[in-house]
C-alpha cells in the first residue's frame, strides 16, 4: 500500500511528461534545451528549498554521525537499489550484469547483515548504475528535451517518464508500517544529500553557470550511461 | 544526482601530475605515476585533508599543470569563437582558464577520501600521437567512476588536453557557458567574467 504522497508524486510526474511529451518537447535541430525559461525557474526553485530545507539538515546529519555509520546507510539503501538495477539491466538484455546485481542482493543482504556491508564489492561483484530511463534508452526511445522536475532535479523527458517507473516501484515504498517508510524515506534523503555535499563546494568553484553547468554534465553523463561507458567523443568545431 | 559524486571524485584524480624528464614516460605509465604522487601527497598531508584549498593549489601547480596543455583545451573549450579572439587575448583567455581549472581541481583534492586509482594499461603504437588513458577511481559501495585522460604528444612529451569524469567531458561542459558568454558580450566579456570568478575564490592564484 503506498502512501498518498507516493501517488501524488507519480501523479505530478506522469502530468509533467503528459505535458512535455505533447507541447514543445522535441530537441529541434541543435538546441538542446528548448525549455530553457521552464528549467531555470524550477532550478532556482529547486535550489531555494535546497539551501533552505535540505542541505542544512544534511550538513548537521553529516557532522553528527560517524564515517562508518553514515557508509552503512549508503550500503543498506544500495542494496534495496540493486534490486531494481538488476531489473533493468535484464530488461536491458544485459544478462550476466543483470546476474551479477541479484548475486549482489543475496550476498549482501545474508553475510552483509541486511545490506549495511558492501561484502559483494569485495569479492568483486561490480555494482551498477541503472534505471528506467536508461532501459527506455536502450529500447530506442530519444531522450527528447531536457527537463528540471520540481524536487528531483535535471532530468530528460524520457528520463523523467523513468523516474515515473523508479518511484512507482521502489521498494522503500512497499514498507507497510508508515512511520518506519517515512523514517526510511527521510533518512535515505537526507544521506544521499549528505553524499553531495562535496559536490556542492566544487561546482561552486568550477561553474561560471551552475544552471549550465549542471544541465551539460547531467546531458553527457546519461550519454555516457546509455553507452555504458564508451560514448563516441563529441566533434570539435575549430 | 548521482553523477555529481562522480564528478568530483573522479576531479581528484584527474589533479595529478608528475614532473618527468623531457623523454618522459609512455601516456600510462605518466598518468600511473602522476596519481600515485598526488595521492601519497595527499595523504600524507593533513592540511589540505582538512580544507586548505590554498595547499592544494600549489600541488596543483607544481606537480600538476605543467602536464596540462591549456592553450589547447581554452581553444578546444572555445571552439568556432576561438578566431574571434587576437593573441592577446588568447594568451589572456589559457591563462584564466588554467586558474580556473586550477583552483577546481584543488577544492576537489581536499574532498579524497582513500579511495584507489586503477590505470589501465594502453596499447601504444609507436607512430600514435593522440591517445586515450583509461583509469577507474574504485570506492566501495558505490560504482567505480570512469576517468579517462586525452593526452598529445608533441616533441617527445605527452600533454593532457581534456578529461573525461564519468563519461563528463572537462572541454566540452564548458564549450556551452563560454560560446554563451561570448556572443553576449564578446571575447572581453568573457575574459572579465573569468577574471572576477578567479578573484572571487580563496586559492592561489596561477603566476606566470
Amino acid at each position: 500500500m503506498k502512501t498518498s504522497f507516493v501517488h501524488m508524486k507519480i501523479s505530478v510526474l506522469l502530468l509533467l511528461t503528459a505535458l512535455l511529451t505533447t507541447g514543445c518537447a522535441s530537441s529541434a535541430g541543435g538546441n538542446k534545451d528548448p525549455l530553457e525559461g521552464f528549467n531555470r525557474a524550477i532550478f532556482a526553485f529547486n535550489d531555494g528549498v535546497d539551501q533552505v530545507i535540505l542541505k542544512p539538515v544534511a550538513t548537521g546529519y553529516d557532522a553528527v554521525l560517524p564515517t562508518p555509520v553514515r557508509k552503512g546507510v549508503t550500503n543498506f539503501f544500495g542494496n534495496i537499489a540493486d534490486v531494481f538495477i538488476g531489473i533493468n539491466n535484464l530488461l536491458q538484455g544485459k544478462v550476466s550484469d543483470g546476474a551479477g546485481d541479484l548475486g549482489r542482493v543475496a550476498v549482501n543482504s545474508t553475510l552483509g547483515l541486511l545490506g549495511v556491508f558492501d561484502v559483494a564489492s569485495n569479492m568483486g561483484i561490480e555494482k551498477h548504475e541503472e534505471d528506467f530511463g536508461q532501459t527506455f534508452g536502450r529500447w530506442g526511445a530519444d531522450s527528447g528535451a531536457f527537463v528540471v522536475v520540481p524536487f528531483f532535479g535535471p532530468r530528460t523527458v524520457r528520463d523523467t517518464a523513468g523516474l515515473v517507473l523508479d518511484v512507482a516501484t521502489d521498494p522503500v515504498s512497499y514498507v507497510d508500517h508508515v512511520p518506519t517508510r517515512n523514517t526510511m524515506a527521510g533518512v535515505r534523503l537526507v544521506n544521499d544529500r549528505a553524499n553531495l555535499l562535496p559536490a556542492d563546494k566544487v561546482i561552486a568553484e568550477a561553474a561560471l553557470d551552475k544552471y549550465s553547468y549542471i544541465r551539460d554534465a547531467y546531458l553527457q553523463r546519461r550519454r555516457s550511461l546509455i553507452y555504458d561507458g564508451n560514448a563516441p567523443r563529441e566533434a570539435e568545431s575549430e | 544526482m548521482k553523477f555529481l559524486v562522480a564528478l568530483v571524485a573522479s576531479l581528484i584524480f584527474s589533479a595529478a601530475a608528475v614532473a618527468l624528464p623531457a623523454n618522459g614516460l609512455a601516456p600510462d605509465a605518466l598518468i600511473k605515476s602522476i596519481s600515485s604522487e598526488v595521492i601519497d601527497i595527499v595523504k600524507a598531508d593533513k592540511e589540505i585533508q582538512s580544507g586548505n584549498a590554498k595547499k592544494a593549489a600549489e600541488l596543483v601547480d607544481k606537480k600538476v599543470a605543467p602536464h596540462f596543455d591549456f592553450m589547447r583545451m581554452t581553444r578546444l573549450a572555445l571552439g568556432r569563437e576561438w578566431r574571434q579572439a587576437n593573441a592577446g587575448q588568447q594568451k589572456v583567455l589559457a591563462n584564466e582558464f588554467q586558474t580556473l581549472l586550477v583552483r577546481t581541481y584543488s577544492k576537489a583534492l581536499t574532498e579524497y577520501k582513500n579511495q584507489i586509482v586503477d590505470v589501465k594499461p594502453l596499447a601504444l603504437k609507436a607512430a600514435d600521437t593522440d591517445v586515450k588513458v583509461r583509469s577507474e577511481i574504485k570506492q566501495s559501495g558505490a560504482k567505480a567512476i570512469q576517468l579517462d585522460y586525452y593526452l598529445q604528444k608533441t616533441n617527445d612529451s605527452w600533454k593532457i588536453y581534456d578529461i573525461e569524469v564519468a563519461g563528463i567531458s572537462l572541454v566540452t561542459n564548458y564549450r556551452e557557458s563560454f560560446s554563451n558568454e561570448v556572443r553576449s558580450s564578446g571575447i572581453d566579456g568573457l575574459i572579465k567574467v573569468l577574471q572576477a570568478k578567479n578573484k572571487s575564490g580563496d586559492t592561489v592564484a596561477v603566476k606566470k
